[in-house]
């Protein structure tokens, strides 16, 4: 909305909590470069041992997928319910599977 | 029905059925104003709630609670930041919302807008404030719009150590010297009322409630809010010995809840038309520091097109 040029970029962050786990998406915020970027992000999001690893990405750079198609690209998989296990019949005394 | 209709019924039954609603689905352009007012108003707030408490940092009375207030203080700063990038995911520019804040087109919690006069304010401030804040904003993280819901899903689990940094102050004073028990009335005395107030005007005069409940923004009236809080502090202040500044406060076996005495509403709309005892020291403290930082801002973006220019011929 505003034309102000000299803003920071936005970047999207994520933190991977602790070794084992997935980065995760946490927010967003301002800076210059990536580099301040992670150290803004280190003091925003991560002051009570939120993490251990951080991800940057300029928001830019993110392609996302439009809600509008939401029914084309997920409803496909609504009527497939033979990909899940509970659709086969085993009985009861059949262990182990 | 028009297809503005129907996607606006669409939008109701996915808000009634629970849905939370992301920056990029369609909404109401009502909604989205609504929301980028909300979100940036409370940004605001935190941001300026940040001076009233930076006034004693330097005169902390010993280190431990240095260390407290600055982490608590640093921690507003945060909330601020959650909130702005909230806000911008409903297409405003961080530039804009600052812009409207200073202009004055933006408001901010008129709790921030009195004085700090005694180490107690930060008790006080602590205790009752951040208190009735917690209150607003465990009701939000229930609210409809998924990116404000999970700023204050972020922002509740850090208040509850500002709630009881502030207590523990409170408690320490009023165990204390005659003199340090007094100045822990003294502060009680002057954010009693202002606390109250920032649950906002009485719900049959409040003229956004109707929509924020059909939206789903807010889950409770500005009157139960305020009740609740009322309800929570009595008992802690008994437990302080310290006397809430409301002689009409009373125990109501019949309704469950303790009634209370009415607030000066002159006082409330006063403050919020910008005419409080500190508005003006606010606005120019958040003005200095945009226009003194803005040398900062410049030197960060010319260094890091500078680096990313030799980046690309060096490749
Ligand atoms: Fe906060
Ligand atoms: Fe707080």
């Amino acid at each position: 909305m505003s034309d102000n040029n000299n803003q920071w970029p936005l970047w999207e962050i994520f933190i991977r909590s602790k070794n084992g786990l997935e980065h995760r998406h946490v927010g967003s915020l301002h800076a210059a470069d990536a580099e301040m970027a992670i150290e803004n992000a280190r003091d925003v999001y991560t002051r009570r041992m939120e993490g251990v690893s951080l991800w940057v990405v300029e928001s830019k750079d993110i392609t996302a997928s439009n809600p509008e198609n939401m029914g084309e690209l997920f409803e496909p998989a609504i009527d497939k319910v033979y990909r899940h296990p509970t659709f086969y019949d085993v009985p009861d005394e059949i262990k182990h599977m | 029905m028009s297809p503005e209709i129907n996607l606006e019924k669409a939008f109701q039954d996915r808000i009634d059925k629970g849905e939370k609603i992301e920056p990029k689905d369609w909404m109401p352009e009502k909604y989205r104003k609504t929301h980028i007012r909300q979100i940036s108003q409370h940004a605001h707030s935190e941001v300026v709630g940040m001076l009233p408490e930076g006034n004693w940092i330097t005169r902390a009375p010993s280190l431990k609670r240095k260390c407290a207030l600055l982490a608590k203080v640093q921690d507003e700063a945060g909330h601020g930041l959650y909130l702005y990038s909230a806000a911008e995911t409903l297409g405003i520019s961080r530039d804009e919302m600052i812009e409207q804040l200073h202009s004055g087109k933006a408001k901010y919690s008129s709790i921030f807008n009195y004085p700090t006069l005694s180490w107690a304010d930060m008790g006080a401030i602590g205790w009752l404030v951040d208190g009735a804040a917690i209150i607003n904003q465990v009701m939000l993280t229930r609210t409809s719009f998924g990116p404000y819901a999970r700023a204050m899903v972020r922002i509740c689990k850090e208040e509850s150590f500002h709630q009881r940094q502030g207590y523990e102050i409170m408690m320490v004073l009023a165990s204390g010297t005659p003199e340090q028990k007094e100045m822990a009335q003294d502060a009680l005395n002057r954010f009693w009322w202002p606390s109250m107030m920032m649950f906002g005007p009485r719900d049959e005069e409040s003229t956004n409630s109707e929509l924020s409940m059909k939206w789903k923004i807010k889950r409770k009236s500005n009157d139960e809010l305020r009740q609740q809080f009322v309800d929570n502090s009595v008992p802690q202040a008994e437990y302080l010995g310290l006397t809430i500044p409301d002689p009409d406060l009373k125990w109501n076996e019949e309704r469950g809840h303790y009634d209370f005495g009415d607030i000066d509403w002159n006082e409330f709309w006063q403050v919020v038309k910008g005419d409080g005892p500190c508005n003006k020291e606010r606005m120019e403290a958040r003005q200095n520091a945009w226009d003194n930082g803005k040398w900062v801002r410049d030197a960060a973006m010319a260094y890091a097109e500078k680096q990313s220019k030799s980046k690309s011929i060096a490749v």
